[in-house]
């Protein structure tokens, strides 16, 4: 099984230090992983930092992985390159082989993230022509193409409507199942995050304030601190968690 | 009853269908290249048929002396210089369009043609030579000096830390402003003569081809080719955005500094021998880009036959406009190429550059 923990990773951009100290024990493989925080906490830093984009102090460890086995998927999805949604995939494929042919496999492996991620119709369109949502998904699965065994999302389901956001998570879900592979998701709505990710970091000011399981880390004492907001965590009539906002915190 | 569920056919079938599309459309490319070449070579103020041209190219032992000269010595140089000269700045143009996310960007719009040709009027006017050694070959030899020096400030100034695409562009085009000013303080100062031959030189023309000149030509292409070829996959990556790149592990800031280094080879020395031809390195990789998308596979090669087509087209062009008169082809690129261009974006609505 595959895991992945840090041990004091920091990182700046200059001066500014924008995470310090964040030490995670293993965060295990074959399920998701909820990354939250408010807006500037160094979601994306850590990220950036986990898949050797930025250096810093610390240690990141990947075991049961190669670190070439890492794919990372920013936030950004602008895409104004004359490719096809097919083209752009096998693109992310193909990227540190230098051969020009294409195996049957390599199709193979195309044609079969796209179908995961319910985009097969859109295989022969312009990236160019795609919509915010239709981008995204293609940009899940440029990432995916690989099969990777660690996963970096930033916002991946930011874009999408609530069909998508719920088929998108459900796949990628499914995914960390079949591969043993760590996923790792930025994500901002604590509902999809109590519904589809069993472990949760909680990161603020570019430090992690709990890591654990979902229910046990997002209690309303983390989420006044993340958010700064009044908020609870109650049972729908059919017993799934549900997050209730109150209000701004009170002071 | 059974219910037979079907996948949706996979859209590898879909893709064979357009990479069989896009070889033909190369092929197509390289049929009209030879087509161009060969009217290009059978042009010209002596007149001769088509038929006659085409053995004294295939046979010239048995042609007779004065056709052989003309068609070998004279005009087969200008039909091909015009070939590796345009697929050279295209492939600049392309491959800078490409590392800088920009659509605009050229070898005339760096810089580097308005630098080269501010080098060679400082041989014409002033009698400098940049490099004391080649005072035989003072004008392209100042033109190259000056453009490399242009591509190397570019160069050096964008492996700064923090410095964005956006901001070398911008440079770039500080460049051109300056150096078109240094040239006319020159043309200013300049002799009558002198300021003819810099106003010629800068019109762009194939005339003083040699087979020197496409040999050196013809060798850096060769050079610099495969390497962008062996790079394939990371620079088409790179169009999808940096971080996207870099995330998809390309290593975004070397690449791009390896990629100006030989872009700056590729349009400094045919801009130092046939002068400011300003248009290919914009049109020859949007051309392609349309026919062909991005996928440096096809992209590349598409890019470098599209500018030798519009480039042996317009040499062409050049003959044939005025009988008896070769126009400079640098001025036949825009006047024929810009309305083609322009209709060519239009009709075809694509919202990608």
């Amino acid at each position: 099984m595959v895991s992945l923990s840090l041990e004091q990773v920091g990182a700046r951009y200059g001066r500014r230090e924008i995470l310090s100290d964040a030490s995670v024990p293993a965060i295990p493989g074959g399920s998701l992983t909820a990354l939250v925080g408010a807006n500037a906490a160094g979601k994306s830093t850590l990220f950036r930092r986990i898949a050797g984009q930025m250096r810093g102090p610390g240690t990141v460890r990947l075991s049961g992985a190669d670190p070439g086995e890492l794919r990372y998927m920013p936030q950004d999805t602008a895409m104004s390159a004359a490719l096809t949604v097919y083209e752009s995939v096998i693109l992310a494929l193909k990227q540190g082989g230098s051969g020009w042919r294409l195996s049957a496999e390599d199709l193979a492996a195309v044609d079969g993230v796209l179908a995961r991620f319910g985009i097969a119709h859109l295989a022969e369109r312009q990236l160019p022509e795609l919509s915010g949502g239709q981008r995204q998904a293609v940009s899940i699965a440029q990432t995916l193409v690989s099969r990777p065994r660690a996963v970096l999302m930033d916002e991946p389901t930011s874009a999408l409507d609530l069909q998508r956001q719920y088929g998108i998570l459900e796949a990628l879900r499914r995914y960390a199942e079949e591969t043993g592979a760590v996923m790792i998701l930025a994500l901002h709505d604590l509902n999809q995050v109590m519904r589809a990710c069993r472990t949760t970091l909680a990161l603020a000011q570019g430090r992690i304030l709990a890591a654990g399981p979902t229910l046990e880390v997002l209690t309303p004492d983390l989420i006044r601190r993340l958010y700064g907001i009044d908020g609870r965590v109650e049972r729908c009539s059919r017993g799934c968690p549900m997050l209730i906002v109150d209000g701004p915190a009170a002071a | 009853m059974s219910t037979a569920i079907s996948d949706p056919p996979p859209a590898a079938g879909s893709y064979h269908r357009l990479v069989a599309q896009r070889l033909l459309i190369l092929a197509g490319l390289a049929a009209l290249l030879l087509l161009s070449v060969a009217v290009d070579v059978s042009l010209g103020p002596a007149r001769y048929a088509l038929p006659d041209v085409l053995r004294t190219i295939l046979f010239p032992g048995a042609a007779d002396l004065q056709m052989r000269v003309v068609i070998w010595d004279i005009r087969m140089p200008m039909a091909l210089l015009a070939v590796t000269v345009g697929a050279s700045l295209s492939l600049a143009g392309a491959q800078m369009q490409t590392i800088l996310a920009n659509p605009l960007a050229s070898p005339f719009t760096l810089g580097l043609s308005a630098a080269a040709s501010f080098g060679a009027a400082l041989a014409m006017v002033l009698g400098v030579a940049l490099v004391p050694a080649a005072i035989g070959l003072m004008v392209p030899v100042n033109a190259f000096a000056m453009a490399m020096a242009a591509s190397l400030l570019i160069f050096g100034l964008s492996s700064l830390r923090g410095v964005t695409v956006e901001t070398i562009v911008l440079l770039g085009i500080a460049l051109v402003f300056s150096f078109n000013a240094a040239l006319a303080l020159l043309q200013y100062f300049a002799s009558e003569q002198a300021l003819s031959a810099v106003v010629f030189w800068t019109m762009g023309s194939l005339a003083k081809a040699s087979w020197a000149k496409v040999g050196v030509t013809a060798a850096i292409l060769a050079l610099c080719t495969p390497l962008f070829a062996r790079r394939a996959w990371a620079l088409t990556a790179i169009r999808l955005g940096e971080t996207r790149a870099a995330a998809m592990g390309v290593p975004v800031k070397r690449l791009r500094l390896e990629a100006l280094v030989l872009v700056s080879l590729l349009a400094a020395v045919p801009v130092s021998f046939v002068g400011t031809i300003g248009f290919i390195g914009i049109v020859g990789p949007h051309v392609a880009r349309l026919l062909l998308g991005e996928d440096q596979r096809f992209f590349l090669p598409g890019a470098m036959l599209s500018g030798a087509v519009i480039l042996s087209a317009t040499s062409v062009l050049s003959k044939a406009l005025l009988p008896g008169a070769v126009l400079p082809i640098g001025i036949i690129t825009a006047l024929v190429g810009v309305p083609f261009f322009a209709a060519l974006i239009l009709t075809r609505g694509r919202k990608s550059w």
